[in-house]
Parts: C-alpha cells; structure tokens; sequence
C-alpha cells in the first residue's frame, strides 16, 4: 500500500500509546523533585490584606511558601495579550494587569496568591491549606451582562465600565440601507455559551534550575513551545531565551487551552530558582476547571435582511463577548478578527456590519477553544439561514443555495478574499448521503413511534493558518505566523523532519512523513518527525487553528524543495547528466530515458562523504525553511443532522449525522475522519450537553465531570463523513486544514434539526432535555396536539 | 504506613504505603508505570483503569492497602510478548488521537469483550457505547473506539 499523499497510513505514533508508554508532563519526575501547590481564591473578587504563611512553613517537608509581592519583587513581569485590538474611537483596548501571583487583588474564584513547594504533593496540598490569605470582599460581576451595566464593580482600575475595547467591522450604513431595502428581515438573539475545554490530560509543568549554568528546563503541556519560551522570557522575565528549554513532550489533548502560557509555569520556573529544586505541579480536573481558559461567551442580536429572490441583502450583528477576569494571550483576537470576517459565511453577502463590545468579568479568563470565533459566527450564520428559511416558507437547503459564493477567489465585504471551494457540490453531496429526499417518510415513521424527528442543516466556512504574518501584524498581531521545518537527510539516506508544528493528537508523526515519503520515494519508516522541544527544533509556532496542514507542512514542502533541488544536482554531477533530466521516485535517482541511477542513500552518502560534488557544492544534505502563506485557507463542511425528541421528556437522540467536507488536498482521509469524528463530538457537547455555569456571586457550579457534562459515548452516533477536495491555491500542497470544521460547523446542525423537530425557532444551547421540554410546553409542537 | 504486597503485571512487588495512597499513585509513583493516567477526581473519566483480579477497576478510586495479595494487570502488562488484539485494534481502526485516554479505553475493552463473551452476550455497537460509560475521550467523538473494540472482538 503506498504511504504518500492521500493514503490512510496507520499511525507510526501508535504503539507507545497503546502499551502505556507515552511519556507525558506528569511522567516526567527529576531527581531532586519537589511539588508544588496554590493557594488560590475562594473568592471572585477581593482585596488581599494579608498573607500568613507561618503554618505552612512550620510543617515537615514543606519547603519553602512563596507570593505575588516576591514574585513581582523578583522582576517577574505581567502576562499579556499577544493581540492589540483597537477601539472604533481610535483608543487601544483597556488590558489590565496580571500579575501570575495576585499581589493587591484577586478577580475569579482561582486566582492564585501563593505557592507552596513541598517534598511530596499531597503534602504541598495539605500545607496550601494551612496558608492563611486575609481577604476583604468586594461586590462581584460575574456575567458579561452585569459587568457592562452602570455602577457594576471596577474590575481593572484602567478599563472604565469594565470595557475593554469597542470595535467593528463593515461598513454600518451601507448594511443599515441593505436592510432598509429588505423585504423580509429575519431576528435573532442568540447565546454561545460557555464552555470547558477539557483536554483529558489535565496541564501540567515540571520547571529544573540547574545553578551551575543558570539555566533552566520547562517540561510543559503545551501546543507551542517556542512560543511559550519567547513570551516566558521576554514578557515574564523568568530567564533569557538562550538559557530556557522548553519541552512540550506528548500532550493529551490542547482545543486551545493549551496554547497560553499560565500562571502556573511562570510560577514553577521561578521557584525551582528560587528553591534550587525541581518544581511541578500537575492540575487536577477540578482545578483545571478554575484555571485552564475557557471558550465561547457571546451574546449577540443580529438582523438579516432578504430580497423578494430570497437573496441576503444586509446583515447586522451586535456582539458582546465576555474576556473574564484578565486578558490570556489571543483573548482579544477571538471575538474580532476570528470571529466577524467568517460573517459572510459561504454566502455572498454585499453588505455586512459587525460591532463588538468586550468586557471584564470576575471568571476564569475566557480564550481560543477549538474554532475560535468561528464557531460563534458559524452559530449565528447557520442558525439565521434557517430562521429566516423558516419564516418566509422556503427549503432551507434551497435558501442557502440562492446565495452560495459560486466564483473564486471571492472577497467578502469582511476582510476575507475565500480561495477555493464548491458550496452546490458537498451540500448535494450531504443531501444523498443523508437520504434528504427520504425524510419526510422518516419523520412519518418516527411520529408513529410517539417521536418528534427533525433534520437541521449547517453549510460553513472556516479560516486556517491565519495569515498573511504582515496581514496580522497590521490587524495587530503581536507575532509572525508562518512556521518553520528542517529536513535533515542523514548519510545513510534516513531522514529527520524538525517541525515547529506540535502534535497533540493530530498525527504529525504519520501525516508529515506521508508527505516527504510522496515526494522522495522512501519508506515511511525510515521518516522521523521531530518536534517539541527548544533544544533540538528551529524556532516554530506551533499548532493551533489547523494550521500544521496548511502552514507547517508546507514549511516542510519548502524545505524538501532545497533538499530536492541538491540533490538533482549532487545525483547530475555523479551521473554525467543534466539536472533536469533527473527523476527521483521510488527512493532512486534516476536519469530519465537510460539506466543510470544511484539509490537514494547512496546520494546521502555522496553528500556527506564530499569526494565527488559539483565545484563550489556545500556538504552535507540538510535545508530548513520558514513558510508564510499569502493568505488564509479556507475549508468549508456542509453537515446534515437528524434527531429524535421524544417529547415526554424532552430528551434528544442524534439519530444521523452527515458531513461533506472540503479540505483540500487530504495527506490522510483516516486521519482527517477522525479529526471530524472528534469536532463534532465537542460540537453536540456544546449543543446538546455543556455548558460553564457561574452563580452572581462568581462561584462556578459545574466544576468536575460529576456536573459538566462531558460527551459520552452513548451521546453521539456513528459518522457518516465524506471529502470533496478543491485544492487551496495558497500553499504548496492545496490543503486548508481540518482540525476545527466538526466543532465549528455542528452546533447549529443539531439546534437546526431539534427546533425542526419541535416546531420552534426559540432555543438555546446547550439543549437539555429539561429545555427542550420546556419549549415544548411553550408551544412548540407535540405529537399529540397535530 | 502499611506494607503491601500485589502482583502488578506478572511480578510480586511491595512497599511500604500511607494509608491514604491511591493504586493509581502507587502504580504511577511507586512503580513508576505511568501508562496509567489520571484524567479526573471524581472517578467519571476511566483513564486510569487497571484489571484486578481480571475485572476492569478504577485505580483513582481504589485503596492500594486494600490489594494485599491481589493480581493486577495495567496497560503494561496487558500483552504477552506481542501485543493483544485490542491494541492492535487501536491501531488499525484509528481508535486513538491524542493516546490519554487509551490505557484505560483499552483495559475497559477487553474487559467488556471478555464479560460478554463469558455471558455468551453479543458485543453489539449501542451495547460497547453503552459499556463506556465511565470513559471519556475528548479526541476521536467515539466512532473509532467503537470501531476497535467490535474489531477487537471479533479476534479475541
Ligand atoms: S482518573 Fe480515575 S476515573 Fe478519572
Ligand atoms: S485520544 Fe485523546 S482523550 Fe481519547
């Protein structure tokens, strides 16, 4: 079977993982090992009048108990927000202080004051209890909706009204005249509710000093570990660049919330400095509840204008997004730039305009979640079409069509110029999967079962590999996004691939190598894909967005090109032939229309060896490359969802789930099935399951898997998932990415097919079964009043 | 402290315990078998179950004191030489992404396959989504997981 470019390859990462010998953060344990524990808030927000360590530091094996003021007295600086977003009047967004010790004040139930290292871990557990921190409560907002009233409590002293910045997209008058001109405009108020990321490893940092050299070693769950080092050293301060390691070794899991660098790794750097031990602290779930970053938090009224052609004539969108209690790292890009250029979804929409106020909250910080901005625009996109489908009596698939993008590239009226796509065709290819045409008889069948069945559509659009860098920095980015490879071919032939791309789940280990076993003929096995860790790879961004597809293995693509490009030569030079008639397949180098040939790694070895390269040639066979795309890619899904309510108890089965996708050229359909599989799963988690729940006084009611409903497996069903690829004209190998598409595209599937269901446009996520029932008895339909 | 003494994998090990230590803890810290993972702390998550004594158990919420003398299998010890089927499964049906959950996806696999097997029970699809109650993957949605324990089934 081949092992290049759109071969299912099993996994060559594989077999650690399923005999117990992944080696994650947690199963890092240095020789001089201690452990650390926080002391964090019970409150949302108060002032911290005192701290009293002296219990703590009385007990055996507690090893020193450290806090904001040492940290900050130390040179530690604040975390930032790597996004600068500016306010429609010009003014820069309010971002206020954030100390990883709170010093004067704490803002969420979590927030961390102190720190106790200790001999073991259940004895800095023990200890960080004993801490005493005299607290003086202060009022508390802990909704965006409370916090941007008048007189609500001042979160930041520098962000007035709690408002971080007020900003839009479009062009307001001509959407105003779109909808003037409308002769039917559709309304919605929707909620994109909060959710938990909830990677299954839960985050942990093992930090080493070693005083010898001054120097120090992070082990980190991270998806990024470059970018973790930068922001470590040059906003935090905790050492230089050139005297930190970093180590993202295999992480369970990331959807974003592994991107940020958290307090809890600028802590344990400093205080195994500070302790001269090594330091770690793994988080346990309840705990990564209170700190990982959360997701979504939107709410947003939007109209949308149609013509008599059923043609979007305006649309017009009010956003208020909540940040939570400090701004984490991409916190300020994800409702703006993420967010409102996806608004024109796959449509073609002439005038649309986007305004979105961000606020302060006494909650966990809330960033990047698996889609990022795209999924609240997807929400509002899809479930609008519908609506407004609904309302003026016309097949919601057959709406759509109307105002389907046919020509590309296409610019949107919202930055975005779509590369490539066929919206008609994977939404026709959805349809006869899904057996649309036989629904009606379904739902006929169901209803005689006492069920109420509906079906729900969503056609999207995403946007990965998010550039152009110099795009993004104008937008105001505070980072390059390109990504970095090196091919290593060594003398032997073998050949070593450093990717500042991360795996943590995605398969790069496979995929990557796929792609340099297409290009160069050479088995698969004798590929090695490495990545992770400062010390050995160039520096990279890491993985997030589904870049690694479109960016990082095109920085790969790059990079093979040099190597390619040497070794025509190389093999020219000791063949007697001309460059260009030099073939490279099947791991040989040949030239074309005779029998000389050389093996592959007999042209490693000429390389190394040197004895016989053209004049001038460097040895050697090694060649990196940085890639910055020219734009984004653009992927787009049309996903069908059929459901089953039974209305007594209001309880929703998922009854068939189709997707069509378009990804571009596809490395691994095996791979790319699964990374469907997994989106959408989180997709109906959100829809139908989870949701992060805060009381007033900012306590979070749902934190462990006891009362955050997590998807089980009973919870969702078997996928039907299908490709139709339109190459992306904008990278080497055509692809556009396809880590985020299931969990941006679902959502609005499933609520799309439950209102259907019920015969109500009134819903909000996640759609329990107790909400569910209760929009029935508001009037939606049962089956016994038809 | 209390001295224990188990069979882990095959091998007679022991150690001097406090009371309170988790078999997870034991085998992670004391053994240092760190296929066993710890997802969760209210016993919902099964990353970390183990067999004992043949039967699928979550080790985040068992006593190591209260295995004196027990047998327990982890992910480690699970194949004989080459590996066993439901490993192999993972691997052929892409049943793993990111690998957290595995260990314990595959401990409640065989353990399932091999409950229904004993009960002359069919290991239907809906009855393994069933089964994984007490399993959550955030990766793979499921599908493949499925996938690999029928698979696995029909080869065990
Ligand atoms: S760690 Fe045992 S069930 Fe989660
Ligand atoms: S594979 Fe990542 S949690 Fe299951």
């Amino acid at each position: 079977m081949s092992s290049g470019i759109g071969a299912s390859v099993k996994r060559k990462e594989d077999k650690r993982f399923t005999t117990g010998k992944g080696k994650y953060t947690d199963d890092v344990r240095n020789d001089n090992q201690a452990y650390a524990a926080f002391v964090r808030s019970p409150h949302a927000h108060a002032r911290v009048k005192g701290i009293d360590t002296s219990a703590a530091m009385a007990m055996d094996g507690v090893i020193d108990v450290l806090n904001g003021q040492q940290l900050t007295g130390d040179g530690i600086g604040n975390i930032i927000c790597g996004w600068a977003i500016t306010s429609k009047d010009g003014s820069p967004m309010n971002m206020g202080a954030w100390s990883a010790l709170a010093t004067e004040k704490v803002r969420y139930v979590g927030d961390a004051v102190a720190v106790v290292i200790a001999e073991t871990q259940a004895l800095a557990r023990i200890a960080a209890e004993a801490v005493d921190v005299d607290y003086e409560e202060l009022p508390v907002a802990a909704s965006v909706l409370t916090s941007m009233k008048d007189g609500a409590p001042q979160i930041h002293e520098n962000a007035p009204g709690n408002q971080i910045y007020d900003w839009e997209l479009g062009d307001e008058a001509a959407a105003d005249a779109g909808l003037a001109s409308a002769t039917h405009i559709t309304s919605l108020d929707l909620t994109n509710n909060r959710l938990s990321p909830n990677p299954m490893e839960p985050r942990s940092a093992v930090a080493k000093y070693d005083d010898a050299e001054d120097h120090y070693t992070l082990y980190t769950t991270s998806q990024n570990p470059h970018v973790a080092r930068l922001v470590l050293s040059a906003f935090y301060n905790v050492a230089p660049e050139h005297k930190l390691r970093v180590i993202a070794p295999d992480v369970g899991g990331g959807f974003g919330a592994k991107i940020y660098i958290y307090p809890e790794e600028i802590t344990c750097l400093w205080a195994s400095m500070k302790t001269n031990r090594s330091v770690k602290w793994t988080s346990d779930r309840s705990e990564a509840f209170i700190t990982d970053a959360h997701g979504r938090d939107h709410v947003t009224s939007a109209k949308m204008g149609f013509d008599d052609a059923g043609k979007i004539v305006g649309f017009k969108v009010d956003t208020i997004a909540n940040i939570g209690a400090y701004m984490s790292l991409f916190s300020s890009s994800v409702p703006t730039y993420l967010y409102a250029p996806l608004l024109s979804g796959q449509y073609n929409i002439q005038n649309i305009h986007c305004n979105v106020r961000t606020y302060y909250t006494n909650t966990v910080p809330v960033d990047a979640y698996r889609g990022a901005g795209r999924p609240e625009a997807t929400y509002l996109v899809e479930r609008m079409m519908e609506t407004a489908a609904r309302e003026m009596g016309m097949d919601p698939a057959e709406l759509r069509r109307r105002n389907f993008i046919q020509e590309f590239p296409h610019q949107t009226p919202v930055l975005m110029q779509y590369d490539a796509g066929d919206f008609p065709k994977i939404l026709e290819m959805a349809q006869e999967t899904a057996d649309v045409a036989g629904f009606p008889a379904r739902r006929a069948e169901a209803e005689a079962r006492g069920k109420l069945r509906g079906i729900g559509y969503s056609t999207f659009i995403e946007a990965c590999g998010l550039a152009p860098s110099k795009a993004a920095g104008s937008l105001g980015a505070g980072v390059g996004l390109w990504e970095s490879a090196e091919v290593r071919v060594n003398p032997v032939g073998s050949i070593e691939i450093l990717t500042g791309s991360h795996s943590h789940g995605q398969g790069h280990e496979t995929t990557f190598a796929q792609v340099v076993a297409d290009r160069f003929g050479v088995p698969i096995e004798n590929v090695q894909i490495v990545h992770g860790d400062t010390d050995k790879v160039q520096f990279g961004m890491g993985t997030y967005g589904s870049r690694s597809g479109p960016v990082g293995m095109s920085a790969v693509a790059k990079a093979l090109d040099k190597v390619e490009a040497k070794v025509r030569k190389i093999a020219a030079h000791a063949l007697e032939a001309s460059e260009d008639d030099i073939v490279i397949e099947g791991g040989e180098v040949k030239v074309a229309g005779t029998d000389k040939s050389m093996a592959w790694h007999e042209v490693g070895l000429a390389a190394y060896i040197a004895h016989n390269l053209p004049e001038g040639m460097e040895p050697g066979l090694k060649e990196s490359a940085f890639f910055d795309p020219v734009n984004f890619s653009f992927p787009s899904g049309a996903f069908i969802c059929e459901v089953e309510v039974d209305p007594d108890t209001g309880t929703t089965e998922i009854v068939q789930f189709t997707s069509a996708d378009d990804f571009g050229t596809i490395i691994n359909p095996m791979i790319v099935e699964g990374q469907v599989h997994g989106g959408v799963t989180q997709g109906i988690g959100q829809a139908l399951l989870e949701q992060v729940v805060y009381d007033e006084d900012g306590q979070l009611l749902n934190g462990s898997y006891m009362d955050y409903t997590m998807p089980r497996a009973a919870d969702v069903p078997s996928f039907h998932v299908q490709h139709h690829e339109t190459p992306s004209p904008n990278n080497p190998l055509g692809v556009k990415g396809c880590g985020e598409a299931g969990a941006i595209g679902s959502p609005p599937a499933v609520i799309n097919a439950i209102t259907d269901a019920i015969g109500t446009n009134d819903l909000a996520m996640p759609a329990t079964p107790q909400a569910v029932w209760r929009a029935i008895q508001a009037g939606a339909k049962s089956v016994a009043a038809e | 402290m209390t001295s224990i003494n188990m069979n882990v994998n095959g091998k007679a090990v022991s150690g001097d315990v406090p009371d309170e230590t988790l078999l997870s803890e034991f085998l992670r810290e004391h053994l240092r078998l760190t296929g066993t993972h710890i997802g969760c702390d209210t016993s919902q998550c099964g990353a970390c179950v183990v067999h004992i004594d043949g039967k699928a158990v979550k080790s985040c919420s068992t006593l190591a004191v209260s295995l004196e003398g027990a047998e327990v299998t982890t992910i480690e010890g699970l194949a004989n030489g080459d590996l066993h089927p439901m490993q192999v499964a993972f691997n052929d049906n892409h049943g793993l992404q990111c690998g957290f959950c595995t260990p314990g996806m595959i401990m409640s696999g065989v353990d399932m396959v091999k409950r229904y097997k004993a009960e002359g029970k069919d290991l239907t699809s809906d009855a393994i989504r069933a089964e994984l109650e007490g399993n959550i993957c955030r990766c793979t949605g499921y599908h493949n997981i499925v996938k690999s324990i029928e698979d696995a089934a029909a080869k065990m």
